[in-house]
């Protein structure tokens, strides 16, 4: 069995909280993941859950309580291990009084490459990114978008066979979360390692080869997006435009308006007594389509499960 | 903002800002006016201490030096010919200066003169002086004007011809001192006192002194002995006058009627001189010639105390 | 590996001329202009020396609070605007890090100091003396202005790595005074004739950093000689005091938890 791009092993993270900094509180708790090579990974979980807090233990930005982690067979002690991954941090925020030629050719020198080879990569990513154009503006003048994209640029820059992104689609915009897409698409294809964290579900549904869901710093799963969710039909759903003749009050009671469309959720034995009463008073029937459980569902309950417990496990000072 | 807001805005500013300027700088004058009214009722320095200076200096001590220097030097620009109090901060901005930077020359030098001028061109203080130049003697051991200096000092306000005459020879025997000046200091020891040697002294002083206050003080000194030769000389004339007619001349012009002098003479600045009833020539009240009045008589001799060589 | 230091140094010096940190120099070139037209008529004498003084003074002064206000930041920005984020997950090591950040500000120095020699020399030709052998005391006199400035900004540097920039620079300024009074300390530890305070107070003055020991501007001015083996001990010094500092920085700094 070849070696897993990244293996998190029992890792956990404590930090000292209160005026004293006497009590602990446990941010993530003895983590375990396996992520294979040219897997898309999705790391999801709500605000607050560790998955910032596990991307930074991978980076060496903070230390780990206990456990340990390699990437491509390297300790994350390692400085060596860095020279194989790009990290995407959330909001990043770069010198800003570089331009972004500077920006990359600064990063691109801790790679070790000549000149000639640094012009030509940097040349070359800014086109990837689409910044050709913005190339020699200084970051300050920047919008969020163009800085994601400098973001992503110096994350690849150096063809790392591992890519760390961390919530890579938040604060921007429909075109530029599908840009993003776009490109984690195209890392996919050459076939790269991406990991990275999200609390968008409907994204990791249609990226991910796999994904874990953490939740107050702990594991609750790992597998598939398709394993999380049954397949079951819960009911259907019926799309409709009133007709001349007013709608039946029972049907009417339980539909949501929004302008002139209706919307109605049925359970699946009734569908056809619906569709009958709906004909009756001449609505025009748009859609009707089966209700399944989806991701946002499972992690829905799962998070609202531990709003009744208390969310973060504290432990006592060692 | 829109455009005539912004006008607007400029406007008032542009009304609101030279009044409130000029009130601004009024009450400052004010306040000036206040303050030193106050400040010359007691002039205090907040810093009497060469220590506390050095300590406070944050390792900036040469220029802070400097400062002091400068406020010694406006300090004399104050109240020279204006007053004879108010020099009493003149010996504690040269001795923090000088402690500051024991190598500030000139600081010695003016000081040996300013401190022990008499009258209103100084602080009167030549025991002061002396402490100065002694301890610039002390942390400059190669440079003789200092001797020179404190020979000055020992003769001319201080009257010990003895101590006088030693610190001219210490000054003619240190590297690059000028020979001759064993001779002056022999003469010293003998003629003390007397106008010419007097002369010579301050004549030196003011071929050798580069600073302009301290050249210009040798040259009024100057002025001062000749009118105090041209005064015995009358006096001389006034003694024989009397002989022959049996009272002091009224005036020079009785002099010149009588015979014994060519014409009325005029003292250095062009003024003639008068006579008094006792028959003493005197300036005219409207000379700004100065002589200087002698010193008081010197301090009984304490044990030795030569400058140590 | 050893060329990331350099990396970072001329880095740090970019982001120093970029944010106009050398028009510094315009105030320092107005100050020599003044005293050098001015001074004929304040100080009689004493020209040379009074424009020596002060240009070593503020040569002094301008790169002492350069040091300051741009060593307190130098890790500190870095963590709170999170460009350190992005940039240890790249293969450098954080002791690399912090020596590039240190010796980016040391010639940010080196370079503001440079130009403020030749306003000095502009100032002193003004006056009318022509430069004299002696008047390499002056030179030495920057010099050790320069090593009395590195040993500041390592001071800084520290503080920099695990405290604010407010605290930071009242840390620094701290050790500058508490430094200067090092001598007065020891000594009122001996008047108490207590052998443990004594021995403490002792103590204090050889780990306190002894910035006395860079103060040539007095002998610069008066053109005196300044010994060799003084310069090659203030040299030795300030090395060896450097390398402590950014050995104690590196460790603190490697094992901390960036927020």
């Amino acid at each position: 069995m070849s070696t897993p791009a990244i293996e998190i092993a029992g890792l956990t993270k404590d930090y000292p909280v209160g005026f004293w900094r006497k009590r602990m509180r446990r941010s993530l708790d003895d983590l375990n993941l396996k992520v294979e090579d040219g897997e898309t990974f999705g790391f999801l979980g709500p605000n607050g859950a560790g998955k910032t807090t596990t991307l930074k233990l991978l980076m060496g930005l903070i230390f780990p309580t206990s456990g340990t982690a390699r990437v491509r067979g390297r300790s994350i002690d390692d400085v060596n291990m860095h020279r194989e991954i790009g990290y995407l941090p959330e909001q990043p925020y770069f010198y800003d009084y570089l331009t972004a030629r500077e920006l990359l050719d600064y990063y691109a020198r801790f790679s070790g490459y000549s000149r000639a080879e640094r012009r030509e990569r940097v040349g070359r990513f800014l086109e990837v990114v689409g910044l050709r154009d913005a190339a020699d503006l200084q970051l300050r003048k920047f919008s969020k978008g163009m800085l994601q994209r400098v973001g992503f640029a110096q994350a690849i820059l150096h063809d790392p066979p591992v890519i760390f992104l961390d919530e890579p689609m938040s604060g921007l915009d429909p075109l530029g979360r599908r840009e993003v897409r776009d490109v984690i698409l195209d890392l996919k294809r050459q076939g790269r390692t991406v990991f990275f964290s999200t609390h968008i579900l409907s994204d990791a549904e249609m990226l991910c080869d796999r994904v874990a869901v953490v939740v107050g710093g702990k594991l609750q799963g790992v597998g598939a997006p398709g394993d999380f969710v049954s397949p079951e039909v819960q009911g259907m759903e019926i799309l409709f435009e009133a007709g001349e003749s007013a709608l039946p009050a029972a049907l009417a009671q339980r539909a949501m308006q929004t302008g002139g469309r209706y919307r109605i959720e049925v359970p699946e034995a009734e569908l056809h007594a619906a569709l009958a009463d709906l004909r009756g008073c001449e609505a025009r029937i748009l859609s009707v389509l089966p209700i399944r459980p989806s991701l946002e569902d499972y992690f829905l309950r799962l998070v609202n499960r531990r709003e009744l417990a208390p969310r973060s496990v504290e432990v006592a000072a060692q | 903002m829109t455009r005539s807001v912004q006008s607007r805005s400029i406007r008032i500013v542009a009304i609101a800002a030279p009044i409130l300027l000029a009130a601004v700088v009024l009450l400052q004058t004010g306040i000036d006016a206040r303050t030193r009214s106050i400040a010359q009722q007691k002039e205090e320095l907040l810093l009497q201490s060469p220590a506390t200076a050095k300590k406070l200096s944050l390792g900036y001590d040469a220029l802070l030096a400097d400062v002091y220097w400068t406020r010694a030097v406006q300090l004399y620009g104050d109240k020279v010919g204006k007053t004879h109090e108010g020099f009493d901060l003149l010996y504690p901005l040269l001795n923090i200066a000088t402690s500051l930077d024991p190598k500030l020359l000139p600081a010695y030098h003016f000081g040996a003169i300013f401190l022990s001028q008499t009258g209103i061109g100084g602080a009167g203080r030549p025991d002061l002086a002396v402490k100065l130049v002694q301890r610039g003697i002390a942390a400059n051991p190669e440079d003789w004007h200092l001797d020179l200096d404190l020979g000055f000092i020992y003769y001319w306000w201080l009257r010990d011809y003895s101590d006088a005459a030693k610190a001219y020879l210490a000054a003619s025997k240190a590297p690059g001192g000028p020979s001759w000046l064993s001779i002056t200091a022999a003469r010293m020891a003998q003629k003390g006192g007397s106008l010419e040697m007097s002369r010579m002294i301050w004549s030196q002083l003011y071929e050798s002194s580069k600073d302009p206050r301290v050249r210009k003080n040798a040259r009024d000194e100057l002025t001062g002995l000749k009118a105090l030769d041209d005064e015995n000389h009358l006096n001389d004339l006034a003694v024989g006058y009397r002989q022959r007619f049996g009272h002091f001349p009224a005036s020079s012009a009785d002099l010149v009627h009588s015979g014994m002098l060519p014409g009325v003479p005029l003292d250095p600045a062009g003024f003639p001189y008068q006579f008094g009833l006792d028959g003493k020539a005197k300036l005219d009240r409207r000379s700004p010639v100065v002589i200087s009045p002698p010193p008081p008589s010197p301090p009984p001799r304490p044990p030795d105390k030569s400058p140590a060589k | 590996m050893s060329a990331i230091p350099g990396v970072v140094a001329v880095n740090t010096f970019r982001e120093a001329v970029r944010d106009r940190v050398l028009y510094n120099l315009v105030f320092f070139a107005l100050l020599m202009i003044g005293a050098a037209i001015l001074v004929g008529q304040v100080s009689i004498g004493i020209d040379r020396l009074v424009i020596v003084n002060l240009g070593l003074s503020a040569i002094s002064i301008f790169g002492f609070v350069m040091a300051v206000f741009m060593g307190v930041g130098l890790v500190y920005k870095e963590i709170e605007k999170r460009t350190l984020y992005s940039l240890l997950a790249k293969p450098v090591r954080r002791w690399q890090f912090l020596t590039g950040k240190y010796a980016g500000l040391l010639l940010t120095l080196l370079v503001n100091t440079l130009f403020m020699t030749a306003g000095l020399a502009a100032a002193l030709y003004y006056v009318g003396r022509p430069f004299l052998r002696s008047d390499f005391s002056i030179v030495v006199a920057i010099y050790f202005i320069l090593l009395a400035l590195a040993l500041v900004t390592a001071f800084a540097l520290f503080f920099s790595c695990f405290s604010s920039p407010m605290l930071s620079t009242l840390f620094t300024l701290g050790v500058y005074v508490t430094g200067f009074f090092a001598a007065d300390i020891r000594d009122f530890g001996k008047l108490t004739h207590n052998p443990l305070i004594s021995a403490v107070t002792r103590a204090i003055y050889y780990v306190l950093p002894n910035f006395h020991n860079f103060d040539a501007i007095a002998a610069a001015g008066h053109g005196e000689p300044i010994p060799g083996a003084l310069i090659a001990q203030n040299t030795a010094y300030a090395v060896v005091y450097v390398a402590l500092l950014l050995v104690a920085s590196s460790a603190v700094f490697s094992s901390r938890n960036l927020k």
